[in-house]
C-alpha cells in the first residue's frame, strides 16, 4: 500500500484515499453531521455571547436571537463594567499563582506514581491502586473541616504564611494536588500500562536506568495523555471557586479571578448580566491553554496496546 | 577570582537595595487589621467600603474584607477549623445564633457602648441581639429593612380608578375587582436558585403576624407552635385566598410563579397593558424594576403601600429584617470597628447611598435619598409591632423546609395538610441542637 | 484594571513557575540517586515507594484521613456519642419517597443518562472528528463548554430553560424552539416533573442535560487521545482486507480503546454520583430533583447534622464499589495479557 507519510499535521487524507471516501458517500454526510452537531452544540454558548452584549432590560424582555435582527441594540456596558471590577488585576495574578503550581504538582506526582503502578512491582500495589480509584468518590465538602482544622493547628494559614514571606497559596496548591491525584494517577496509569513491554526490555538491555526510561521513553510516548491531564487539571483549578474560598479565603490580596467575577453580582442577584461577560473573560486563559496543547494530540509514534 | 568577588559584591548590593526598597515601601507602622466576612458583593460591597472609609482613614486599620454568597458553608468551616474571621455580618441571624450557643462568638456588652445603644436603638433591636436570653449581647444590627411592601404602578391604579386599600377586606375586594376586569391582580416570583420559595415565605409570615399576633408568631418560629396548628394553617389558607384557587390570581399561574426569578417577577406590572397590578416585596426590588426598565421613576411609576392589617387587634404590625454583626476574635481593632458600626454616622453613609435603613434613631430622615425610602423609614420608626423575619430566626434546615413548602403549596394548594405534617416532622428535630 | 500589580509581583510568579518543577525534578532525581546507593537486591523493593510516596502522602492527608473521619462520624450523633447505624436508618427511612430515597433514585438517573450519553457521544465525536481535516477546530468548539465555570454554566442554561407564560414572547431558547417550530406550549423545564416515557422526570433530565453539555468535552478529548494511540497501519491493514467501517470500529478500534473507555466511564460514573453544582444552583433539590451530594451539603451546613451528612457520604462511597470491582477485573485482564 502506498500511503503518504502520516505526518502529525495532515489528518485523514493520508489514511483514507479519496476513492474510498466517495465509495462510501462518507464525505458529504460526514461533514454535514460533524458540522451540524458542532453548531447545535454551540447554540447555548452563542446565546450567551450575544446576551453579553445586551442591556439588562433587553435581556429580561426578549430572547437573544431577537438581537440578531434590527434594531441592533448592542452595548459594551457589561464588558466595561466587568473589566473595571476592583481587584481584577490582582485576582488574575492570583489565579495564575494558584493554577500553575496546582497543575504542575499533581501532574508530576501522578506521573511518578503512575509509572510505579504501571511498571514496578511492590506489595499491595493493586489494592492501593484500587483504593485510589475509590477515593475519586469522596465528596470534597466533607474533607474541608477536618483538613482545615489540621492546617490551622500546623499554622499553615494564609496570614501566617504571608508573614513568613512564603506564598499564601501553598495549602491551596497541596489541596488541589491532593484532590486531583486520584484521577490523574488513574488516567496516566492507564496510558503508561498500554506501552509495549518490549520497549522496556530493550531499554533494560541497553542499560538505561529508571530515570532515563521515564524521561526519555515513557513521557514522550505519553504526551497526548499528559497534555489531556494538564488541560483538565488546569481548567478545573482555574474555574474553581469553593476550594479556593475554603483554603485561602476571599480577601482581595489572595482571591482568584473566579471570586472577583462572581462577586460582581449583588447579594440579591442584581447585575447578574455581568456574569455573561465574565464567563467569556474567564474562558480565555483555559482556551488558550487548550489550543496551545492541541498539537500534542497527534497520532503518537507508538502509543497504544499493539499486543491486543 | 577577581570576577567572582565582583559578582558576589554586586549581588550583595543588589540584594541590599531590593531589601531596602521593599522595607521602605511599607514605612507606615501598621495599625493592625480586621478580618471581615459578609455577603455584600457588587454594588453593595462598594457601599460597605464607603462606610468603612472614614474609619480606615482615621485609625489606619486595614479591613481585610471577603464576601461570598456561600457564607454559611464558609463560616461554618472556618469556625470549626479554629480560623474564624474577626467580624462577620449575616443577613440572617440563625447561623450566628448557633455560634452563640456553642460559645464561638464574644459577648459585646463590654465592647459597644451599651448606654448609647439603648438610647439610640429601639429595645426590640437590642433584644433581638440577645438570642440566648441571658442579657448578653451577641449580635448588633447596623442596617435593617422592612418587608410587606405592596408595590404598584400609580398610573395603572389611576387609569382604572383603583384606590390603595387600607384594610384587608379592601385588599380582597380590590383583588376581586381587578380579576373580574380580566387581569390577574398579583405578580409573584418564587425562583431563587438554592433559596427558591423565600418570597412566598415572606407572605405567610406577614400574614401570621398580622392575623394572629406577636405571641403566636414568636412561638411559631421558636418551634413551640406547630405548623399544623389552627393559626398557622389559617395563615396558609389566607395566602391561598390571595393566590386564588389554582393560583388563578397570579400572573401565569403556578407554572410562572415557580419558574420566574423573584427579581424579574414585578416587571410585568409595567407592561402595556399591565399583566398584574400588585407585587409584594422588600424595598431592594426597586433596583430590579429600574434595571429591567431604565425609564421608570420612583413615585410616579412605582410606589408602595404597606400590607394592610388583617385584624385590628394587631394593627401596625410589620415584619422586619436586618444585617446582624457578631465578633469571633476579640482584638482591639475588631472592637473599634464594632463600635464604629453602631454609630449613626457610619450607618448614615449607606443610608445616603440608598438601599438601607438605619435602626439608629439619630440618623435624620433627611438623609434618606428619596421619598420612597423616607416613607419606608418612617413606617419602620412608627411601627407598633415590629417582629424580625421568622424564617431567618428558625434553624437553617427548618427555614429551608419552609421555603420548599411554599413551592409545594404553590403547585397544589390541596396538599396543605401533608405539607404541614411534613413541616411538623422537621420541626420536631430541627430545634434540638 | 490595575496592571501595576502584575508587574511588581511578576518575579514571584516566575520564581514559582521555575521553582516548583525544579523541586519536583530534584526530588525524583535525588530519590533515584539514593536508591542507586543501595545494594542491587534492595533496589526494586525501595524504588517504587520513592516514586509513589509524595502522591500517597498528599492523598492520605487530603482524602484518606477525612474519609476515615467521615466513616467514624457516620456512627456518631451531633455530640460525638456513638449511636451505631442510626444515622443510616434515618437517612434510609421512608422508602420510597422519604429520607434519601428520592436522591438515590435521581442519582440512578444521573448514573444511567449522564454516563451513557457522555461516553457514547464522546466516542462518536472522537471517531467522527478523526476523519475530518478541520478536526482541531471542531474539537475546540465542543471543548469550549468545559472551559466555562460551573457558575457560568448555570447562567447559560437558566437562559436556555427560561419560561414565559403561553402567549407571551419566549425568552428561553428551548421554549422558543418548542413554541415556534413545534407549536408546543412552553414548559417550565426545571420545575416540571412530567415523566418522559412514564418514568423519567423532565426536570431531572433538564438538569442532567445541563451537566452533560458541560462535560462531553472531557470524554471527547481523552477518547480522542486514545484513538490517536491506535497505530494507523493497523487500521489500514484492516481496510485493505476489505473490512467495513462499522466492523473496524467494533473489532479493532473499540477493543483497543477499551481500557480508556473504562477509565472515562468510571470517572463519569463517579461524577454522576457526586453531581452537585448544577442541582444546588438550579433547584437546590426542590421539585424532587435532589441528589446525594446536595442532600449531604444541606445536612452538613444547614442542619449541622455531621452524622447524617457522613452517612449519606458513606452510602455514596458504597455505591462506587461495583464500579471498583469492574475496574479490578479489567485491570487483571490487561495484566494477564502482558
Amino acid at each position: 500500500m502506498t500511503i503518504a507519510v502520516a505526518s502529525p499535521t495532515s489528518s485523514t487524507t493520508a489514511r483514507f484515499s479519496p476513492r474510498w471516501l466517495s465509495d462510501r458517500l462518507g464525505g458529504f454526510v460526514l461533514h454535514v453531521v460533524v458540522i451540524g452537531l458542532t453548531v447545535a452544540w454551540m447554540v447555548p454558548t452563542i446565546g450567551l455571547l450575544i446576551t453579553s452584549f445586551r442591556l439588562p432590560a433587553d435581556i429580561s424582555n426578549s430572547g437573544w436571537w431577537t438581537a440578531l435582527s434590527p434594531p441592533f441594540k448592542f452595548t459594551f456596558d457589561n464588558y466595561s463594567q466587568m473589566l473595571s471590577a476592583s481587584n481584577l488585576g490582582q485576582s488574575l495574578f492570583n489565579s495564575f499563582m494558584i493554577s500553575i503550581p496546582a497543575t504542575v504538582i499533581p501532574v508530576a506526582l501522578a506521573a511518578f506514581a503512575a509509572y510505579a503502578f504501571a511498571w514496578m512491582k511492590f506489595p499491595g500495589r493493586d489494592w492501593i491502586f484500587l483504593a485510589l480509584v475509590g477515593l475519586l468518590a469522596v465528596p470534597l465538602q466533607l474533607t474541608f473541616i477536618p483538613v482545615t482544622t489540621e492546617l490551622v493547628k500546623l499554622g499553615l494559614t494564609p496570614e501566617k504564611l504571608t508573614a513568613a514571606g512564603l506564598p499564601p497559596f501553598i495549602p491551596l496548591w497541596l489541596a488541589h494536588a491532593g484532590y486531583g491525584l486520584p484521577f490523574s494517577i488513574y488516567l496516566l496509569s492507564n496510558f503508561f500500562r498500554a506501552l509495549p513491554s518490549d520497549l522496556f526490555e530493550s531499554a533494560e538491555i541497553d542499560g538505561a536506568g529508571t530515570l532515563t526510561v521515564f524521561f526519555r521513553i515513557v513521557l514522550p510516548l505519553s504526551v497526548p495523555a499528559i497534555a489531556s491531564l494538564v488541560i483538565f487539571q488546569f481548567l478545573w483549578v482555574w474555574n474553581d471557586l469553593l476550594v479556593a474560598l475554603i483554603y485561602v479565603g476571599g480577601v482581595a490580596s489572595v482571591a482568584p479571578v473566579t471570586v472577583t467575577l462572581v462577586n460582581l453580582v449583588g447579594s440579591y442577584g442584581q447585575n447578574y448580566q455581568l456574569l455573561t461577560a465574565a464567563a467569556f473573560f474567564s474562558m480565555i486563559v483555559p482556551l488558550v491553554v487548550f489550543l496551545s496543547l492541541q498539537r500534542y494530540f497527534v497520532r503518537g509514534i507508538l502509543a497504544g496496546s499493539v499486543k491486543g | 577570582m577577581h570576577q567572582l568577588w565582583l559578582k558576589r559584591s554586586l549581588l550583595l548590593s543588589l540584594a541590599a537595595i531590593v531589601t531596602a526598597v521593599a522595607c521602605g515601601t511599607s514605612s507606615t507602622p501598621s495599625a493592625g487589621s480586621v478580618n471581615v466576612m459578609a455577603t455584600w458583593t457588587g454594588a453593595e460591597q462598594a457601599s460597605f467600603m464607603a462606610v468603612m472609609k472614614p474609619f480606615t482613614d482615621q485609625t489606619g486599620i486595614t479591613i481585610n474584607y471577603e464576601a461570598s454568597r456561600d457564607q454559611d458553608a464558609l463560616l461554618t468551616t472556618r469556625v470549626a477549623a479554629g480560623n474564624p474571621p474577626d467580624l462577620a455580618a449575616a443577613p440572617s441571624p440563625s447561623l450566628l445564633t448557633t455560634f452563640a450557643k456553642s460559645g464561638k462568638v464574644k459577648a459585646l456588652n463590654t465592647i459597644v457602648d451599651m448606654t448609647a445603644l439603648q438610647a439610640q436603638y429601639s429595645p426590640g433591636w437590642i433584644t433581638l441581639g440577645e438570642p440566648l436570653a441571658d442579657g448578653k449581647l451577641y449580635q448588633v444590627y447596623s442596617w435593617v429593612s422592612l418587608k410587606g411592601l405592596i408595590w404598584y404602578d400609580p398610573k395603572n391604579f389611576q387609569a382604572k380608578g383603583y384606590n390603595v386599600p387600607n384594610s384587608w377586606d379592601a385588599l380582597l375586594n380590590l383583588q376581586q375587582t381587578i380579576k373580574s376586569s380580566g387581569t390577574t391582580p398579583w405578580c409573584i416570583g418564587l425562583e431563587s436558585g438554592a433559596a427558591s420559595g423565600w418570597p412566598g415565605s415572606d407572605w405567610v409570615k406577614e400574614i401570621v403576624l398580622s392575623q394572629s399576633g406577636p405571641t403566636v408568631y414568636d412561638a411559631w418560629w421558636q418551634g413551640k407552635q406547630k405548623w399544623s396548628s389552627p393559626e398557622i394553617k389559617l395563615a396558609w389558607t389566607t395566602w391561598g385566598q390571595i393566590l386564588g384557587s389554582n393560583d388563578s390570581n397570579v400572573y401565569g399561574g403556578a407554572k410562572n410563579m415557580s419558574a420566574t426569578n423573584f427579581g424579574d417577577a414585578g416587571t410585568p406590572m409595567f407592561q402595556n397593558p399591565p399583566k398584574c397590578y400588585m407585587h409584594n416585596q422588600a424595598s431592594f426590588i426597586t433596583s430590579f424594576f429600574q434595571s429591567a426598565n431604565a425609564s421608570l421613576q420612583p413615585g410616579t411609576d412605582f410606589n408602595f403601600f404597606g400590607l394592610p392589617d388583617i385584624t385590628s387587634q394587631y394593627a401596625g404590625a410589620h415584619v422586619v429584617a436586618g444585617d446582624a454583626w457578631s465578633m469571633f476574635n476579640d482584638t482591639p481593632q475588631a472592637e473599634k470597628m464594632m463600635k464604629y458600626l453602631t454609630t449613626a454616622d457610619a450607618q448614615a453613609i449607606w443610608v445616603k447611598r440608598g438601599g438601607k435603613i438605619s435602626p439608629n434613631s439619630q440618623v435624620p430622615l433627611a438623609d434618606y435619598p428619596d421619598a420612597l425610602s423616607k416613607s419606608t423609614a418612617q413606617i419602620l420608626v412608627a411601627t407598633k409591632i415590629a417582629k424580625y423575619d421568622a424564617g431567618d430566626q428558625m434553624p437553617s434546615d427548618m427555614r429551608n423546609a419552609y421555603w420548599s413548602a411554599v413551592l409545594q403549596f404553590a403547585q397544589n394548594q390541596n396538599n396543605l395538610n401533608s405539607i404541614l405534617a411534613n413541616l411538623d416532622a422537621i420541626q420536631a428535630k430541627a430545634y434540638t441542637s | 484594571m490595575d496592571f501595576n500589580v502584575l508587574l511588581t509581583d511578576l518575579p514571584t510568579l516566575v520564581v514559582v513557575i521555575i521553582g516548583v518543577p525544579l523541586v519536583l525534578a530534584a526530588y525524583i532525581v535525588g530519590g533515584e540517586y539514593l536508591v542507586r546507593r543501595l545494594p542491587d537486591k534492595a533496589r526494586p523493593a525501595v524504588r517504587p515507594w520513592i516514586w509513589v510516596a509524595p502522591a500517597l502522602v498528599l492523598v492520605a492527608g487530603f482524602l484518606v484521613a477525612p474519609a476515615i473521619a467521615t466513616l467514624i462520624q457516620s456512627t456518631e450523633d451531633r455530640h460525638g456519642v456513638f449511636i451505631g447505624f442510626q444515622n443510616f436508618a434515618t437517612q434510609l427511612a421512608g422508602f420510597p419517597t422519604g429520607g434519601a430515597w428520592i436522591a438515590i433514585r435521581n442519582n440512578l438517573f444521573w448514573l444511567i443518562f449522564y454516563t451513557l450519553f457522555v461516553l457514547a457521544f464522546g466516542l462518536l465525536l472522537a471517531v467522527l472528528f478523526d476523519r475530518v481535516p478541520y478536526e482541531k477546530v471542531v474539537k475546540s468548539l465542543i471543548f469550549m463548554p468545559m472551559a466555562i465555570s460551573s457558575v457560568a454554566l448555570v447562567v447559560i442554561w437558566k437562559f436556555m430553560y427560561a419560561y414565559q407564560p403561553p402567549g407571551q414572547p419566549q425568552t428561553g431558547t428551548l421554549n422558543f424552539i418548542f413554541n415556534t417550530v413545534f407549536h408546543q406550549d412552553p414548559r417550565t423545564w426545571i420545575q416540571d416533573e412530567t415523566p418522559l416515557l412514564g418514568l423519567f422526570p423532565l426536570n431531572d433530565m433538564a438538569l442532567i442535560g445541563t451537566a452533560v453539555w458541560g462535560i462531553v468535552g472531557f470524554s471527547l478529548v481523552i477518547l480522542s487521545a486514545a484513538l490517536k494511540g491506535i497505530p494507523g497501519d493497523l487500521l489500514e491493514a484492516a481496510r485493505v482486507d476489505g473490512a467495513g467501517e462499522i466492523t473496524i470500529f467494533r473489532r479493532v478500534i473499540f477493543p483497543l480503546m477499551m481500557p480508556t473507555v473504562v477509565v472515562v466511564g468510571t470517572t463519569l460514573v463517579i461524577f454522576a454520583l457526586k453531581a452537585f453544582d448544577v442541582v444546588y444552583a438550579m433547584t437546590n433539590g426542590n421539585y424532587h430533583t435532589d441528589v446525594l451530594a446536595n442532600r449531604m451539603y444541606q445536612l452538613l451546613y444547614n442542619s449541622n447534622d455531621f452524622g447524617g451528612a457522613s452517612a449519606v457520604a458513606v452510602i455514596l462511597l458504597l455505591t462506587v464499589i461495583p464500579v471498583l470491582i469492574f475496574n479490578l477485573r479489567q485491570f487483571r485482564a490487561v495484566e494477564a495479557r502482558r
